[in-house]
């Protein structure tokens, strides 16, 4: 049975809708967002290879998508096409079923990470196989199943150059399209040579070398693999078409070569029909890696005598995104197409890595669509793992409102957390200070003269630190704050203009420039 | 209860709870371009610049000269062993060398070439579906000459012939042309990745070379 989320205020009247089990799957870290970003602040490395990375692709991304004169309307056909999607998606949903199994394939239904699992380890000792052959996917790594496939004595091996990577490297994966972004490529061959068995031990750190090395690597593989299992990147409802969308040909391998293929993929992935794919492969490629098209897309519908593999599973997975379609606010992060773009515009994601999140869900999109897929309490740190710049939103290619749904969840954590303990949180007590103090004139411009005790916090370094308090403690532990100014705005408004009140505070007392006079002490 | 039907309920008391937006499929917008002002010459050479861009090689010809521009890249490729699906138009052949072995993959399962000969063929060549102008893409829907889809994967080679009619300006174009019901396959450039540092590299587990055959006329 799966575990029930605890009904919360903001959920009163609302049926308790099971989010992800805990136990299972990639959903949760070990740790909250600020301790891990802590530590992923100092590895200099890290932010260097993230850093030229996600210029990399911020650069051609923007380039791809100014060639287009209509990317707005794509933008606003693609945010429609999924709002509809969602409004009607037990009818969608029993179409693809229909037409799935019309064209000989079979659909089986997953409540959760732990039933998925299971159908897969099934249908793969059924087909007689011991090790199976992955397409990228995010879904399979959601639910953790290369580790359940293990346990059951079935080897996994992943065949996307970056996922090879991370999987070598018994790491784990840092970002949606490119897992393994958070390593270089002397990296890349250090962990080749020495986990490739048959590897060459000339190998260069030349990518094109490291791309020929993994060809090598897998092709065997490739060539005798009786079972594949894949995600989806869509499926039509109409025709039960399933479209994977890739660059290596890794993906067109899984898909034609083994007779059996198991695409595992959430009930959030459908269009009601084919046409509606001219959108999304035009939004898709653009965002993600910056090109116009991908270099390869696969379609299969059922299953095709002579072409392909003649057995075809398709597993429908919920895991907690009913859940989220029962929040009005957030249920648009189901809308999401997995392009990445969130990520490699965002500032946070930028500094702190994709590790810093927990989920394999990272970036802005992670930290809306982890909290909701979980229930908010086990990842209650990830709305706050944003400045709320709103990059996000600008670059989404479906029109997702993350930074509103940030917002959003923010206060929903805030209110879950005060009925559960019955006190109100340290941020709730510092808010209804904040808003006492705010409501005075006197009391406002006591405080903000007060807030010159800052410049003394900071005066070694020119920024605070970590400030030793409740609430400023755990905001300052991972930010820089600047020290507040000499003068508050409204004491130099006081002074300049002499005759209102209240009276200046001394503007000239600690003048201008004073700040490279104060040695330390 | 089924898992089928507690997903279905679940996801029905979802709805229930925050009612979903009232959004008819018929009222979706769609205002992105469907047309082209591009006449077929402008398209053509868009094609090939696209083609370009993402590192294929490209030969444009007339239908009268296809044979003889066939039969020279394949021999500039060195290609000596060759994979020819079923239903390929015997005529483009016809230039072939003769020291050019044709592996013919039958029409029926009993015909089909085995993987093992797939992986020791120089190249395959194939005619397309349709071709995207703008992304410069090539779709390959499996029927008469275009192959199953392995055979166009398999061989580290790929020879593709793209005739007047078949070349459309944009996505939506293709897509409105293709029964994406059948086994289909979009090719946008030879295998690539971006997997080390966003760098684009040509050249992983698919065809490492795609040249591009133009037809004009």
């Amino acid at each position: 049975m799966t575990a029930v989320r605890p009904s919360s205020p903001v959920l009163l009247g609302m049926p308790a809708l099971p989010t992800s089990p805990r136990g299972t799957g990639h959903l949760r870290g070990d740790e909250s967002f600020p301790d891990a970003a802590r530590r992923s602040l100092t590895d200099t490395q890290l932010r260097r290879n993230l850093g030229k990375a996600t210029r990399t692709i911020r650069g051609k991304r923007a380039a791809v998508v100014a060639e287009l004169p209509d990317w707005e309307a794509l933008r606003e056909a693609g945010r429609q096409l999924k709002v509809h999607t969602m409004a009607h998606l037990p009818d969608y949903l029993v179409q693809l079923e229909e037409a799935v199994t019309a064209r000989g394939g079979v659909v089986h239904w997953a409540r959760d990470a732990e039933e998925a699992n299971r159908i897969v380890v099934d249908l793969v000792r059924a087909a007689g196989a011991d090790e199976v052959v992955k397409v990228k996917s995010m879904a399979t790594q959601e639910i953790a199943l290369n580790e359940a496939l293990e346990a059951a004595g079935i080897a996994a091996f992943e065949t996307d150059l970056a996922e090879l990577i991370v999987q070598l490297g018994h790491d784990k994966p840092s970002h949606i399209l490119v897992p393994a972004i958070h390593r270089n490529r002397a990296e890349i061959r250090e962990i080749f040579l020495r986990e490739m068995a048959d590897v060459d031990p000339e190998l260069s750190d030349e990518p094109a070398a490291l791309a020929a090395a993994a060809r090598r690597h897998l092709r065997r593989k490739f060539l005798s693999a009786k079972v594949a299992v894949s995600g989806a990147n869509f499926a039509v409802a109409e025709t039960g078409t399933l479209a994977v969308v890739e660059s290596e040909g890794n993906g067109r391998m899984c898909l034609t070569l083994p007779e059996t293929l198991i695409t595992v993929m959430g009930i959030e992935k459908l269009v009601p029909r084919a046409q509606d794919l001219e959108v999304f492969l035009q939004l898709l490629p653009r965002s993600s890696t910056g090109e116009r098209m991908n270099p390869y897309t696969s379609m299969w519908t059922g299953v095709t005598p002579g072409d392909g593999p003649q057995a075809f599973h398709l597993v429908l997975l919920d895991n907690g995104r009913t859940a989220v379609l029962s929040d009005a606010q957030g249920r648009d992060a189901l809308n999401c197409i997995r392009c990445s773009a969130c990520l490699n515009v965002c500032p946070v994601y930028e500094r702190a890595g994709g590790h810093a999140y927990g989920s394999v869900y990272p970036g802005p999109i992670g930290a809306i669509l982890s909290p909701q897929l979980t229930g908010i309490e086990d990842n209650a740190s990830l709305p706050y793992a944003s400045s709320l710049c709103g990059a996000c939103y600008d670059v989404c290619p479906v029109k997702i409102d993350i930074p509103s749904i940030l917002v959003h969840l923010r206060a929903e954590h805030t209110e879950t957390y005060a009925a559960e303990h019955r006190v109100p949180s340290a941020e709730a007590t510092a808010m209804a200070a904040a808003a006492w103090v705010m409501r005075n004139p006197t009391r406002w411009t006591l405080a903000l003269r007060s807030g010159r005790l800052g410049r003394v916090l900071g005066r070694r370094r020119g920024v605070i630190g970590e400030v030793p308090l409740p609430v400023a403690s755990q905001w300052t532990a991972t930010r820089d704050l600047s020290r507040p100014p000499q003068q508050t705005f409204r004491d130099w408004w006081a002074a300049e203009h002499a005759s209102a009140a209240p009276e200046p505070d001394g503007p000239g007392a600690d003048g201008p420039g004073a700040d490279g006079s104060e040695g330390a002490p | 209860m089924s898992a089928r039907e507690e997903v279905l309920a679940r996801i029905r008391a979802a709805h229930a709870a925050a009612p979903p937006p009232d959004l008819p499929y018929a009222t979706l917008a769609r205002d992105y371009r469907t047309t082209s002002e591009l006449d077929h010459e402008a398209l053509v050479e868009r094609l090939v610049d696209r083609l370009l861009d993402y590192k294929a090689l490209v030969r444009r010809c007339s239908a009268d000269e296809l044979p003889d521009v066939v039969a020279t890249a394949l021999r500039e490729r060195g290609v000596r062993r060759l994979v020819v699906p079923a239903g390929t138009e015997p005529r483009w052949l016809a230039g072939l060398a003769d020291d050019v072995e044709v592996l013919a993959d039958g029409p029926g399962p009993e015909q089909h070439l085995s993987v093992a000969a797939l992986d020791g063929a120089d190249g395959v060549f194939s005619a397309c579906a349709v071709a995207v102008a703008e992304t410069g893409t090539l779709v390959l829907d499996g029927s008469a000459g275009q192959g199953r889809r392995v055979t166009s994967l398999i061989p580290d080679y790929h020879l593709c012939v793209v005739l007047p009619g078949q070349v459309v300006a944009d996505v939506p174009q293709a897509v409105r042309a293709l029964d994406l019901t059948r086994p289909t396959t979009m090719i946008s450039g030879p295998s690539a990745t971006s997997d080390i540092e966003l760098n684009r590299v040509e050249g992983v587990h698919g065809p490492r070379t795609l040249e591009v055959v133009v037809v004009e006329g």
